[in-house]
């Protein structure tokens, strides 16, 4: 193939940083080297709520190789105020400080760190540290604790409180003449990537650090250490180029990169720090939560009135908040909605985004009603969805940039087979297996976010892409090298892109889905802005063909500039930036969100996911055989990492559906599963055939690039499809996730 | 995890007696133990690790009878050509374990050896009788969905986690140990014991003694065996009820029976008066469940797993039902027919 005929955008593309991360070469933040570097190993407090009354750390102390050992009482200063320690994506609160004070505030806070020549000495340390506490009296059970749950006084920026109650949902319930009123819980759950938490800080001397860090946004924790040590900016460099994976619990800094920059600070040597995998589950999760929710409809099943009531746990310093029932108020059209939010606190650690947090427990709860209302109505479950499609964002009154999800039905149920569903609960079975079909809507938020970006395109055509991006794994790497190889055609081998470095132009958190919009926006302004550089000096050349052309009439491609009408007129980048004695052009490009246009439209991702399960007839057993996730999240920039976001999210939610939860034991305050032993997620036997399917969308406002963001959309509405997947095939609803054996075998069987 | 002192003898004899002493521990495959240390729950005074043994082979005695050795892997166990076509249910049950990374790697010996999951014996900063004696038992009241239905004491409702075991249970295996005072033969039935008083004490291995391999005769069932395990994810957890079953029928007549239940007690539970009740009946899901009532008559629930007492009547019944049809459950195969 020629190169005049490469077209990058939506071709399923393997990731460029494939090679490097099977290989062993792109290194995580542990594994970065540093010259006579320490370890630092955290040592967490054995009960969740008191003070510390003594400390016996003589035979750490004395352990050989153990340097310092560092504790509230002989911690190094740190910022004052609490904004000082504000992260951007942070909640009203106090935020935690580690080793701040005596205080324990949740079961397994870091108390201690203790630093040595190795990793070994300094856990081996650890485990000699003895810890007396005043125990005060603790609370971690939701329920326990619901009827004191409030409404959160102060918003956390970026995410919208419950929208006001419009009509008379109350009333309306009254009236309709089909309704349900139902309780649903879903578990905590915890992010668990795969890669840990490490921070490996390079003291580089004259007051300069370099530090790698495993974190979803390099500037947002550069920020951090340089405000809450006061530091200057330009002294202290974060890197984190490759990330394996975060799901959201790297979106705020997380405590081992306090304690490394603290301990390399004070003891002015490189230090590294990482958190083991029980200690993961101490630095945020999903939060706890229950859902009652209330429809009623009329007989044709159109939504007469919609309530969706949720508590959520959150912890005693921080108010955590997510959009969970907003989702309720904008699905489906309905002129009678009333929504509220609360919390509730524990004595845990703040929660934490977690992926589609909210969308992920309130889309689950709804969902599943919808489907019992369905039953209810004897109108089929996709049926229903249909009957109440939404065309606009009733919560704001905001018409939709796209909304493709009628053709997410069509397509996804085309896909599934769903034509031949028998409508009876328990009417489908195989062996002893009881098959079940069910069907769920997905949403979630198409954001835009402020981003910069550079492009510098090289004397010898190739180019050079930066922004401060991350990639969790979404992707990031290869769809920003596609966007700037398809604007010059270039082939992507002649591309490079450059992220994960907070010395980059600046870049929004990777979360929220909105990576592949913003940066990947900003990358093609500037790599437009170059384009248009390249012009000018090629129109001031003696005897330029292109003298007499303007922008739009060119083209860049194969390394040369020349007139889309006659590309035999034209010039090679070399003989152009010869021209102008220049090595290379480097422009900028920025995008932010359009304030205008946001007061008329609001973006959405929408999906309808289909999945088929098995149950055993007697013993409960659920497989999850089959799974349908048709998605319209706009323009595809590589259909197969945006497929392997889309798995991710399926299998998630499977693991939702069935397996995760943080088992605690209220009376200690203590989660018992923190292992992957025993914390479950699903495993390669559970999952079998995902078809992900993505529909026709063109959207010209959602984003310059006309992309919505792909790494959230998959988890949303697939928890419930399996439930109501359950119910069709048992004729047994179980309201609290994860629907596990026990929760099958007691619920009451139907007649 | 603590400092320990690292040998690697090369003979049985050295090995016996560097682990003379309470608080020294073999090193099988280290799949248990190591976390264990790194938890903090273990921590040897020395370990032997016994990996030069030559205790790796897996052989045929002249009775026809199959002689493991301690070291064989439980992937070499489950994949061996003989002992798929004669122990079929010993190698599904195997397979039914952990991961294949993991039985690479787990021995036979240390699979016998293999302690509790159950989660505060893990947690050193939770009360548990096993791993500190006296201190009480935190999963009593607890969290204890994992935990024991049979054979439960005061002081510990622990489970054994082992599906091999439970296999080698309804197998009337033996293990050969050998140690200070000589060698011995522990029945299957008698090395595991009950918690009762003393639950720090998971089997009746003395100080000093070393598994050397273990004995299972050679059955005679036919296809009428199956390993069912029941669980919370479809691989890659322990069973929450397993049972391991095996018949001798003719002409419909139930002449021999053999059932072992994995996740219900401190040690693969069977039940003999049980066995005894179904010799002589009928095949067929009437008298399984009977059977399967008379095994959980005094079965006890702890809260979070009171479900597990149904459960086992009907993995019983299933697996039963499996055993009598000669269609013993494929570990490959998750869908439970
Ligand atoms: C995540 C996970 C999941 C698992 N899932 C399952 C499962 O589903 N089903 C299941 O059955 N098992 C499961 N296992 C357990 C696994 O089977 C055991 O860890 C393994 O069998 C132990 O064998 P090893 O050789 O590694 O023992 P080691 O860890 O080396 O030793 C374990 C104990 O045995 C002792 N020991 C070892 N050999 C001898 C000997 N010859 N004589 C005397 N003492 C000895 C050691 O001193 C030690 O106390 C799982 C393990 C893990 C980590
Ligand atoms: S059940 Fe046994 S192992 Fe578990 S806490 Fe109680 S004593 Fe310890």
């Amino acid at each position: 193939m020629s190169v005049g005929e490469i077209t990058h955008i939506g071709r399923p593309t393997n990731r460029v940083d494939g090679k490097l991360k099977v290989t062993g070469q792109a290194h995580y933040a542990a594994e970065y080297p540093a010259d006579d570097l320490l370890y630092g190993y955290i040592v967490g407090s054995t009960t969740a709520a008191g003070r510390i009354a003594a400390m016996d750390l003589d035979a750490a102390r004395q352990f050989p190789g153990v340097v310092e050992i560092f504790t509230h009482e002989n911690r190094s200063k740190a910022a004052w105020l609490d904004r000082s320690w504000r992260d951007e994506v942070a909640p009203p609160g106090h935020p935690f400080r580690p080793l701040n004070s005596d205080r324990i505030l949740f079961d397994g806070q870091p108390v201690a760190l203790i630093v040595a020549e190795t990793f070994e000495a300094a856990r081996d340390a650890a485990s000699l540290v003895r810890i007396a506490y005043d125990v005060d009296a603790h609370c971690t059970e939701l329920e326990a604790k619901r009827a004191e749950a409030y409404a959160p006084p102060k918003k956390r920026s970026g995410i919208p409180p419950p929208p006001d109650p419009r009509g008379d949902a109350e009333q309306a319930f009254q009236n309709a003449p089909v309704k349900i009123s139902r309780d649903y819980r879903i578990n905590a759950e915890h992010h668990n990537p795969m890669e840990m938490f490490a921070t490996t800080c390079v003291f580089e001397g004259d007051g300069k650090l370099t530090i790698y860090d495993k974190t979803q946004g390099s500037q947002n924790a550069q920020g951090y250490v340089t405000s809450v040590f006061g530091l200057r900016s330009k002294d202290v460099r974060l890197v984190n180029q490759y990330v394996g994976g975060a799901f959201g619990a790297g979106l705020r800094p997380q405590h081992q990169l306090f304690f490394a920059v603290m301990a390399s600070l004070e003891l002015e040597r490189s230090v590294r720090v990482s958190l083991t995998r029980a200690q993961m589950f101490h630095i945020g999760y999903r939060p706890d939560s229950y859902h009652t929710v209330s429809l009623a409809a009329d007989r044709d099943g159109r939504l007469q009135s919609i309530m969706h009531d949720a508590v959520a746990s959150t912890s005693h310093y921080e108010d955590y908040q997510e959009a969970v029932v907003n989702w309720s108020g904008m699905m489906y059209h309905c002129d009678n909605v009333k929504l509220t939010y609360q919390l509730a606190k524990l004595d845990t650690a703040t929660p934490c985004d977690m992926r589609a947090p909210g969308a992920a427990i309130g889309v689950t709860a709804l969902e599943c009603a919808l489907d019992e209302l369905s039953y209810e109505l004897g109108i089929g479950p996709l049926e229903i969805r249909r009957i109440n499609f939404a065309s606009k964002d009733e919560n704001t009154n905001k018409q939709f940039t796209s909304k493709a999800l009628l053709e997410c039905y069509s397509e996804g149920a085309a896909a599934f087979g769903w034509e031949k569903r028998s409508p009876r609960p328990r009417a489908m079975k195989e062996g002893r297996e009881l098959i079940g079909w069910g069907v769920s809507t997905g949403m979630w938020d198409a954001f835009l976010q402020k981003a910069q970006a550079t492009a510098t395109l090289k004397v010898d055509g190739t180019l050079e892409v930066a922004t401060a991006a991350s990639d969790i794994g979404t992707g990031t790497w290869t769809i920003l090298t596609q966007i700037g190889a398809e604007a010059f055609g270039l082939p992507l081998e002649d591309v490079q892109a450059r992220i994960g470095d907070s010395t980059l132009p600046m870049s929004p958190v990777e979360g929220g889905s909105w990576t592949a919009a913003s940066n990947g926006s900003a990358v093609q302004a500037a790599c437009d802005a170059v384009k248009h550089s390249l012009f000018k000096q090629a129109r001031k050349m003696a005897n330029s063909p292109l003298a007499d052309a303007s922008f739009k009439d060119v083209e860049v491609r194969d390394r040369r500039i020349f007139r889309k009408d006659d590309p035999a007129r034209g010039l090679s980048i070399f003989e152009v930036m010869h021209a102008a004695e220049l090595t290379e052009i480097t422009e900028q490009g920025k995008v932010s969100p359009n304030l205008r246009q946001m007061l008329k439209y609001i973006s959405y991702t929408n999906s309808a996911v289909f999945a088929e399960v098995r149950v055993d007839e007697d013993l409960g057993v659920v497989r999850v055989t089959r799974v349908v996730c048709a998605a319209a999240a706009g323009k595809i920039l590589n259909p197969k990492t945006a497929r392997s976001q889309i798995l991710g999210g399926v299998v998630m939610g499977i693991g939702m559906a069935l397996h995760e939860e943080a088992m605690t034991d209220h009376r200690l305050g203590k989660i018992m599963n923190a292992n992957l032993g025993e914390y479950h997620f699903p495993a390669h036997a559970d999952i079998e055939d995902i078809e992900v399917i993505f529909v026709d969308e063109k959207d010209d406002k959602v984003s310059p690039l006309g992309v919505k963001g792909l790494g959230e959309i998959g988890i949303v509405g697939t928890a419930s499809a399996v439930a109501n997947a359950i119910f069709h095939a048992t004729g047994v609803r179980v309201r609290d996730f994860p629907i596990t054996i026990d929760k099958i075998l007691n619920s009451p069987r139907p007649s | 995890m603590n400092r320990f002192e690292y040998i690697r003898p090369a003979t049985v004899a050295d090995a016996i007696a560097a682990l003379n002493e309470p608080a020294a521990r073999a090193l099988a495959g280290g799949t248990n133990l190591v976390d264990l240390m790194k938890y903090d729950v273990a921590q040897p005074s020395r370990l032997v690790d016994i990996n030069r043994l030559p205790l790796k082979s897996i052989e045929i005695t002249p009775s026809g009878a199959l002689r493991i050795g301690a070291l064989v892997t439980n992937t070499d166990l489950a994949w061996h050509r003989d002992v798929r076509e004669k122990w079929p249910i010993l190698s599904s049950a195997i397979l039914a374990g952990a991961s294949p990374q993991l039985r690479n790697a787990a021995t036979a010996g240390g699979n016998l050896m293999q302690r509790t999951r159950c989660y505060y014996f893990y947690d050193p900063s939770t009360a548990c009788n096993k791993r500190q004696p006296g201190s009480g038992c935190s999963a009593i009241g607890g969290v204890n969905r994992i935990h024991a239905i049979l054979g439960a004491s005061d002081s510990c409702i622990a489970v054994h986690p082992s599906d091999m075991c439970v296999a080698m249970a309804a197998l009337d295996a033996s293990v050969e140990v050998e140690g200070p005072d000589g060698k011995r033969s522990i029945p299957m039935s008698g090395f595991h014991r009950l918690p009762g008083g003393e639950p720090e004490r998971d089997n009746t291995l003395k100080v000093g003694e070393l598994i050397t391999s273990i004995i299972i005769p050679k059955p005679d069932f036919g296809a009428h065996h199956t390993y069912l395990k029941i669980r919370d994810r479809l691989s890659y957890a322990f069973a929450l009820i397993s049972v391991a079953a095996a018949l001798r029928v003719e002409e419909g007549i139930i002449q021999d029976v053999r059932i072992a239940l994995g996740g219900v007690a401190h040690k693969p539970w069977r039940d003999f008066d049980a066995e005894r009740s179904l010799k002589g009946e009928r095949v067929g899901t009437q008298s399984f469940k009977q059977v399967a009532d008379f095994i959980l008559r005094d079965a006890k629930g702890q809260g979070d797993n009171d479900f597990k007492i149904e459960l086992a009547r009907r993995a019983i019944v299933r697996a039963l039902e499996q055993a009598a049809a000669g269609t013993p459950q494929d570990q490959a195969d998750k869908s439970i027919h």
